[in-house]
């Protein structure tokens, strides 16, 4: 499966990295990092965090 | 073999995420979704953000507008039978009972009909009086919202502080009427009130604490010491109540919102569940008192949990015991970010752990809140994201679901 954060509308609130740590992370610098291809044990993490975030910004496909 | 019917009454976050989360539980249960609004589940933190300020501002299509709130869902037509623009009147043993007369027959009924604001019991004004919980509310709302204009907002929660806000933005002039002494007190303690106080005021809103509104006359405010208020557009944002004149008869406790055990059961009616802003639950993190929480993370946790009691029951077990989720809010005002994690309201002290809340605005802050010397929750303001995950970390690691007797 294929992550994606539209960075147009992500409002940084996190929650993904708090659903998700091991696919969503701040650097150092706070931006938003991702796994961009994950396998099938962390589809569910990665549904959890789409569903977790405030402004719909993840995109899962 | 046909699954149980289930039907799940509000069709909002609470609702959809309840249905989806059923879906996934119980493939074969036939799930039928109601709501009384026209349009299909969206996403209501915006009407008092960005929405609002593209629409007042003009340069917002509203189909497209829409568009981005509604709600994404992977549900089907095929996986759910969903009725909009009609209303829930009645709960009984066969079922639901709409606004046209119809039933729908259910075995297991979910309440997610959430809130709605309160009005202030005053005559006066109707045509300028406004309150922000739907769509619709946003879209009579925005047009109001003129450069120049005198808007007057009563009650400082979050949601007038942040119609408050976006106002200031847009270029009128802002008065807030709040009759505790800080706006957003409850929520944030009395020290992180004041530093919003000032932020309010620093930004131009003219901020009237320990005042309550009299009497409303043609264009004005009249508040209790006497001082009137002009205004061009008003706006009542003084609380909610909980929308469950539908389920009077049903044997659940209703005296604030649907009181339910830890399983989202409500208690008093065995086939009824109800989650988000409606459900009143005990949080075992914090103790034993059951409450309502009107923050947008709880739709999802009790959308799951609903689901899994009902599975759970269907397949003839007990729902496993415990639930204790990490409350969190947030709200954007003036561009910063308020962002809590647990529960602030419950604390009685209040400590700035990074930062200096005179600097509000300008500098992050992070403040801790605790009862009995036990963290309760942590507040970010204006904080980088990075910083507020290290502090909610340290906040899990100190909350430990509490025996309950
Ligand atoms: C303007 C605004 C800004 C917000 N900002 C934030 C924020 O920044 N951060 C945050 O954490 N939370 C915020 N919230 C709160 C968050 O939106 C709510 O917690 C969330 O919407 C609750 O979802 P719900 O599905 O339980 O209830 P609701 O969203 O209220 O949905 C209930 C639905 O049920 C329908 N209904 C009611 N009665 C009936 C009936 N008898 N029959 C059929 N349908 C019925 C209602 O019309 C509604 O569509 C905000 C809310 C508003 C209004
Ligand atoms: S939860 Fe959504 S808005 Fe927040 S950082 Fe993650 S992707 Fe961005």
């Amino acid at each position: 499966m294929k992550v994606h954060v539209n960075m147009d509308i992500c409002l940084l609130h996190g929650q993904c990295v708090i659903a998700a740590p091991e696919i969503f992370s701040f650097d150092d610098s706070g931006d938003l990092h991702w796994v961009e291809v994950i396998d099938d044990s962390q589809v569910a993490d990665a549904e959890a965090a789409s569903d977790a975030c405030p402004e719909q910004a993840i995109i899962l496909g | 073999m046909a699954g149980p019917r289930i039907t799940v009454v509000g069709a909002s976050l609470a609702g959809l995420r309840t249905a989806e989360a059923l879906k996934a539980a119980l493939p074969q249960a036939q799930l039928t979704l109601i709501g009384d609004e026209p349009h299909a589940p969206y996403n209501r933190p915006p009407l008092s953000k960005d929405v609002m300020e593209s629409f007042a501002g003009g340069d917002a299509d509203e189909t497209e507008a829409f568009g981005k709130l509604l709600l994404r869902s992977k549900l089907t037509p095929e996986d759910v039978s969903i009725r909009l623009g009609v209303a829930a009147t009645g709960f009984e043993n066969a079922g639901v009972r709409l606004a046209d007369g119809s039933l729908v027959r259910s075995d297991w009924v979910i309440a997610a009909t959430g809130i709605r604001p309160r009005r202030l019991p005053l005559p006066g004004n109707e045509d300028i009086r406004h309150v922000l919980r739907r769509f619709d509310d946003a879209r009579a709302l925005a047009p109001m919202l003129q450069p120049g204009k005198r808007l007057a907002v009563i009650g400082a929660g979050f949601i007038g502080c942040e119609i408050a806000a976006t106002a200031r933005k847009l270029g009128l002039h802002v008065t807030i009427v709040e009759p505790g002494p800080q706006p957003m007190m409850r929520a944030l303690g009395p020290r992180v009130a004041a530093a919003m106080a000032a932020l309010h005021r620093r930004h131009g809103v003219t901020l009237l604490t320990g005042r309550m509104v009299e009497a409303f006359q043609p264009g004005r405010v009249i508040l209790d010491n006497g001082k009137e208020i002009e205004a061009d557009v008003i706006v009542e944002a003084l609380g909610s109540l909980p929308n469950t004149e539908w389920l009077a008869g049903s044997g659940a406790d209703l005296s604030d919102g649907v009181l339910v055990d830890d399983t989202m059961r409500a208690i008093g009616a065995p086939n009824l569940l109800a989650v988000g802003d409606i459900a009143r639950f005990a949080n075992p993190l914090f103790d034993d008192v059951p409450r309502r929480v009107e923050h947008w993370c709880i739709p999802g946790f009790t959308a799951k949990r609903a689901a899994q009691t009902i599975a759970a029951l269907e397949a003839g077990d007990t729902p496993e015991p415990g639930f204790s989720p990490l409350p969190s809010f947030w709200s954007d005002q003036y561009g910063m970010r308020v962002q809590a994690f647990g529960a602030p309201a419950l604390a009685e002290t209040q400590t700035v752990v990074e930062g200096d809340l005179s600097q509000i605005g300008e500098a992050p802050v992070i403040v801790e809140y605790a009862r009995d010397g036990a963290l309760t929750g942590v507040i970010g303001l204006g904080a980088p994201p990075a910083l507020i995950a290290k502090h909610r970390a340290r906040l899990m690691a100190a909350l430990t679901p509490k025996e309950t007797a």
